[in-house]
């Protein structure tokens, strides 16, 4: 057995590798951070260089106060949110039944949301469109909340269950022994531990809505009703891609998801059940 | 303090029968412990007395009421599990004071009772700290401090130190005899070590394979085990067993020698002789001799590994330190007075010896 030594080469190799991903990565990010503040004058007359040589916040001030920026952005938050509280709600309740319960038909029920996660949105996009039109609820945010959480709570109940199947069995029953009913020991023991992943399957959820655009576009054509993927595609119809305003406005989505996952990451490092069983 | 008696209990897992007619009386302050190999039942029953394995058939009574169909909050028993489960997210005090906590108890009258039993297993400087921040042992004494506070009817124990090491288990060990003393609380045990059985148990169950094979006392089950089953699991190291013939006056071995054992049974059909290791005796003088082939020296005993022509591996214990080198020649000498005869059903053949009877 030889000692493994520090090999400068080999180390020197790792971070050029995470180097270049995350260069691949994050470039987009940055040319839409660096689209945004370049003066409108100069886009196209600096082309590809890569920090133009003056900046404007003018882009980010006509998005806010002169376009529908604002209600849109506000669209998205009512959609994704609810989204992201209606689905976690649900599978929460879907995941904690799997993870703890044996009943009849459990496994049908896993095939069959298995089976609705297999086709392509596309396809079911016109009976979608029918079956909301019937109902009357075209151009309303709620519709959007419904479709998004059915098709979210099959992932989400499978990622909430793997949460609860990692929450030993053992602490719910030494509460039972405790004194505890079910529920009660669920509200006491189990609920804090599965914080990190309500969190996660809040934050997932979340980016999902707040990024869609499919469903949206087809459910929704009123402009006070568009949500916030729709609303950039505004800027190219009504203002003749608007790069500038376009980006800015891209930026600014940002903000929500970025703060998301900082609460998120949080959570999902915690780690909170170390120190439960033997150790 | 409880009174717990189970009657013609049963378990099964759709087809598959894990407990068979299980009958077991446990008197007020015992401390009864079920030993057996992995998969023989015993933490299946445990965990039907808590209540959290719902029981298939038969009848399960807690001080003459039957408890089959109550649930766990109510049984107001406590149990110890093996992984400890401490609730992760709260500190000792509040785990040692969650049943109280859910009972909403005074929270004047928890923290006293917190502070005794903390006091009482030596936590009190740690009442403060997340479970994650303990040592194994620590975790333990939380658990224990757990099922302590809430003063219950009975304690279960789930094979409680099996997670901890060789010299915090036997701390440990001691520890749970000094409780049961203190408290003089019903107790009920579950092991895979027949080391912890033997220490702790005022009456061991052992379990094979679904069914009882044996209650009694600890001396009762290294004296006269019911079958070869018990003879084996109980006493370490384990009891040799040799091939033999029965005759009226005594038994053949499989080498011919004839070995005379007074007060053999009437039906001399006997198939194996037990013999412990701590029972033969290293004489010049035997009826036996032997090549020794691992020689183990453990400072207070001695193990002697040994092949006997046409009789198979033996193991001779003998107190003290023997001056034996593999490859020498033993004699050995079995004490009739400790054999031990089983039939070919595996069952004990009894013999009438006054020894035994003692």
């Amino acid at each position: 057995m030889s000692i493994a030594r520090p090999r400068p080469l080999l180390i020197a190799g790792k971070y050029a590798a995470l180097l270049g991903y995350l260069t691949f990565a994050l470039f987009p990010l940055y040319w839409l951070l660096k689209i945004a503040i370049t003066p409108d004058q100069l886009i196209f007359t600096e082309g590809t260089q890569l920090w133009p040589s003056s900046l404007t916040f003018d882009n980010f001030r006509t998005v806010l106060f002169q376009t529908d920026f604002l209600a849109y952005f506000g669209n998205s938050l009512y959609v994704s949110l609810g989204t992201a509280a209606a689905t976690t709600l649900i599978a929460a309740g879907a995941g904690y039944a799997f993870s703890r319960f044996d009943f009849g038909g459990k496994k049908i029920i896993i095939a069959v949301m298995l089976i609705t996660q297999m086709f392509p949105l596309l396809m079911i996009i016109a009976p979608i469109y029918k079956i909301v039109a019937s109902f009357g609820m075209l151009n309303s945010l709620t519709s959007l909340i419904v479709v998004y959480t059915a098709f979210n709570i099959p992932f989400a109940t499978f990622l909430m269950q793997s949460f609860f199947d990692g929450i030993p069995k053992d602490l719910e029953e030494a509460a039972m022994m405790d004194g505890c009913s079910r529920f009660q020991a669920l509200r006491k023991v189990i609920f804090p531990l599965t914080l990190p992943g309500l969190g996660a399957t809040l934050g997932f959820v979340f980016t999902a809505a707040w990024s869609e655009l499919l469903f949206a576009l087809m459910l929704i054509s009123k402009n006070e009703a568009m949500t916030f993927p729709m609303g950039l595609l505004t800027f190219v119809s009504k203002f003749s891609v608007d790069w500038g305003q376009m980006m800015a406005a891209g930026v600014l989505a940002l903000i929500p998801s970025c703060l998301f996952f900082i609460f998120i990451q949080r959570y999902l490092v915690q780690g909170l059940t170390s120190g439960a069983v033997k150790g | 303090m409880a009174r717990i008696e189970l009657r013609n209990v049963v378990k099964r897992y759709g087809a598959v029968e894990v407990l068979r007619d299980i009958n077991l009386d446990v008197e007020d302050g015992e401390f009864i412990v079920l030993v057996g190999p992995s998969g023989c039942g015993k933490s299946t029953l445990l965990r039907m007395i808590a209540g959290l394995e719902p029981i298939t058939a038969g009848d399960f009574m807690i001080d003459d009421i039957r408890m089959n169909d109550v649930r766990p909050r109510d049984r107001d028993i406590a149990m110890v599990f093996q992984s400890y489960a401490l609730y992760p997210h709260m500190d000792v005090a509040r785990n040692m004071g969650f049943s109280m906590e859910i009972r909403k108890d005074p929270a004047t009258e928890r923290a006293s009772r917190v502070k005794q039993a903390a006091d009482t297993l030596g936590l009190t400087a740690l009442t403060e700290r997340l479970p994650k921040a303990l040592s194994g042992g620590q975790r333990q004494r939380v658990a224990m401090g757990r099922a302590i506070i809430r003063d219950p009817r009975a304690f279960l124990f789930d094979e409680p130190l099996s997670n901890l090491d060789a010299a915090l288990r036997v701390e440990m060990r001691l520890e749970i005899a000094r409780l049961h003393q203190k408290l003089g609380a019903t107790m009920i045990y579950v092991t895979h070590d027949q080391v912890e059985a033997l220490t702790l148990a005022d009456r061991i169950v052992v379990l094979n394979g679904g069914d009882i094979q044996q209650v009694g006392s600890p001396l009762d089950l290294y004296e006269r085990p019911a079958n070869k089953f018990v003879a084996q699991f109980i006493g370490s190291p384990t009891m040799n067993l040799v091939p033999i013939k029965g005759r009226p006056e005594g038994v053949t071995l499989a080498d011919g020698a004839l070995l005379k054992l007074p007060h053999l049974p009437d039906s001399p059909d006997a198939i194996e002789l037990g013999i412990r290791p701590e029972h033969i005796e290293v004489t010049d003088q035997g009826d036996l001799s032997g090549i020794a082939d691992v020689v183990e020296h453990l400072g207070s005993d001695t193990n002697i590994y040994l092949n006997v022509e046409k009789l198979g591996p033996l193991m001779v214990r003998k107190h003290g330190n023997i001056p034996i080198r593999p490859g020498e020649r033993v004699g050995l000498r079995i004490q009739p007075e400790n054999v031990h005869l089983f039939a070919p059903d595996g069952s004990a053949l009894r013999r009438a010896s006054p020894n035994m009877a003692a």
